[in-house]
């Protein structure tokens, strides 16, 4: 552990991604470079936000790591281990414990609090991408706030399919300001985005880090006969029972069959230990 | 219209054009150039390849900075102002309200992977257009204008032959009604017949909204039917300047009676 600087960055790349961090934070939504770093890891696997994990560590943290919403995905227990390891700091899957979480593509189904951090892998944080691929000029859009884009986007959508049918990376505009990808979260977490917690987001092959402070106003985009809805499956989780809850598809045999679960592993497991029962669940042994 | 008429409508050009000079190293691109553009007025540019038509009308549209001269364009809301000194964002704004640019080749004036009323829909939610119904109404009836069948508003442009793929960019470019169309050989490229129909379709919608036009062409047969005015030019300069018809049928400069004979290989 010693052949390690503290969560594994020497403090000079850390300070580097904290004033990129600060300056996110000032700007709410805008996309700030930052020289990202080669990490033991490969890209995809959430080198950027392992990078603000890292440049916002400290000693006393509790460290937690979803992927999907759960804690025991590879890609979650390597990044957990890691930390554990170069940092040597407290690890839990209780979403109440953890200072700092990081995360892929889930935000936390319990509200988060003031205090907390949540740290998002993004793998692409630009938003007009899709249908502008000149860095030069959707850096011009964002500068002149020129969004009618990201309603074009939305168009084809409806068009091609009778309605918004994007659901994840639903773009969302900053305070009034910046247009934004919450990275590749279900739509249905976009209204808590005004969150209590502050969140950062690093994309670590794309080099940008952009962040969001405490309760602050994020919109997701819409047109006024098309309005926004969050969605959810027509179903409550067979596990735990709960009715609004982000749930995944899981199929259980050859023969089709199939139960739908929290993808919250740790809400589910909450729910489960206070005695609530799904459909589907047996009851808990607390 | 008459000169006299139109002045009397209008107290301003819509576009004042002031010494205009842009050069590539050495050589002219175009050198010296003025004019006014009135109100509902058509001004066609002609000349050989290589005399400077399409460096003069990015210089015009400001999509190239030239090295000396004023645009001034008659604002809305500040009249006449220089459109070289506005921020890049006011002059982008203008660039998708007052302003339209009909490029020669389709594809570069037209998103390719967006549909045909994407297409056409762009610039109003570009200026906040935020109703998906009205906005694909008004595609649609713009899709309609220029003969484009209602079943193709949802197909991309990669499906559509040339002469429709130009008919869509000129839909995107005046659904939000623009005061002045700048044109760079707009039926450039199209088969004979294609050209016909689609110079028949712009002359229709040039007098319809009473649009101000810059056309940049080779083909002598597009300003005689598109064109109030003409101007002539001739490495980098304007040779000869006047009424179309004067101009084609009573040639005054030599390199103009040249191309008029159609001597001259333009
Ligand atoms: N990007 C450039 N770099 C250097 N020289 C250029 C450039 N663009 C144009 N020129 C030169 O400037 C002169 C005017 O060119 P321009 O393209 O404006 O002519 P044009 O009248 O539009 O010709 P065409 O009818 O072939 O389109 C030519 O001599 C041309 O070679
Ligand atoms: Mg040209």
């Amino acid at each position: 552990m010693s052949a390690y600087n503290f969560a594994y960055l020497d403090e000079q790349t850390k300070r580097m991604i904290r004033r990129a961090l600060l300056k996110g934070m000032a700007i709410p939504g805008y996309q700030v470079p930052f020289a990202s770093r080669e990490m033991p890891m490969p890209y995809g696997w959430g080198t950027g936000g392992v990078q603000v994990s890292a440049a916002v560590m400290v000693p006393e943290d509790c460290f937690k790591v979803i992927d999907q919403g759960a804690d025991d995905t590879t890609n979650a227990v390597s990044i957990r281990r890691f930390f554990q390891a170069t940092a040597g700091v407290a690890v839990t899957e209780k979403t109440a414990e953890a200072s700092v979480i990081q995360t892929r593509h889930r935000i936390p189904e319990r509200d988060l609090r003031q205090g907390q951090i949540l740290v998002y892998q993004v793998p692409i944080p630009e938003p007009l991408r899709f249908l502008e691929p000149s860095e030069v000029e959707t850096r011009k859009m964002h500068a002149l706030e020129e969004y009618g884009l990201m309603h074009v986007k939305l168009y084809e959508d409806i068009a091609r399919h009778g309605d918004i049918s994007t659901s994840y990376a639903y773009p969302v505009k900053v305070e009034g300001r910046y247009v934004m990808d919450p990275s590749p979260i279900p739509k249905f977490d976009n209204p808590k985005l005004g969150m209590a917690a502050i969140q950062l987001f690093g994309a670590g092959r794309e080099q940008r880090i952009y962040a969001l402070p405490p309760h602050t106003d994020v919109v997701s985009l819409d047109f006024e006969d098309y309005p926004f809805q969050a969605g959810k499956a027509d179903h409550d989780c067979d596990l735990c029972g709960a009715g609004s809850s982000y749930l995944d598809e899981v199929i259980t045999d050859d023969a089709g069959g199939r139960m739908f679960v929290c993808s919250d592993t740790d809400f589910c497991r909450e729910r489960r230990e206070a005695g609530h029962v799904g459909a589907l669940g047996v009851e808990a042994v607390a | 219209m008459k000169d006299t008429e139109r002045a009397a409508i209008a107290q301003r050009p819509l576009l004042r054009v002031e010494g205009v000079s842009r050069r590539y190293g050495a050589r002219i691109g175009c050198a010296e150039v003025s004019f006014d553009l009135w109100p509902g007025e058509v001004m066609g540019i002609v000349g050989e390849s290589g005399s400077g038509k399409t460096t003069l009308l990015n210089c015009l549209a400001g999509q190239l900075a030239p090295d000396a001269g004023r645009v001034m364009f008659d604002t809305r809301d500040r009249g006449m102002v220089d459109t070289l000194d506005m921020s890049e964002a006011e002059r982008r704004m203008l660039g998708r309200t007052d302003w339209a640019f009909v490029h020669q080749h389709a594809q570069d004036g037209l998103r390719m992977n967006v549909s045909a009323g994407g297409n056409v829909g762009e610039r109003l939610m570009a200026v906040g257009a935020r109703h998906y119904g009205n906005i694909r109404e008004q595609a649609i009836d713009w899709l309609d204008r220029v003969e484009i069948a209602e079943d193709r508003v949802d197909d991309r442009p990669s499906a559509f032959s040339g002469g429709m793929r130009q008919r869509l960019q000129i839909a995107r470019n005046l659904v939000t009604g623009p005061r002045l169309v700048f044109m760079d050989e707009p039926t450039g490229g199209l088969d004979v017949s294609v050209q016909a129909r689609l110079l028949d379709l712009l002359r229709g919608l040039v007098r319809e909204m009473g649009l101000s036009a810059i056309i940049v062409t080779h083909d002598l047969a597009v300003v005689r039917l598109l064109a109030d005015r003409l101007m002539v030019m001739k490495s980098g300069h304007v040779v000869e300047t006047g009424l179309t018809d004067q101009v084609l049928d009573d040639p005054q400069h030599a390199y103009t009676q040249l191309l008029v004979s159609s001597v001259l290989q333009v």
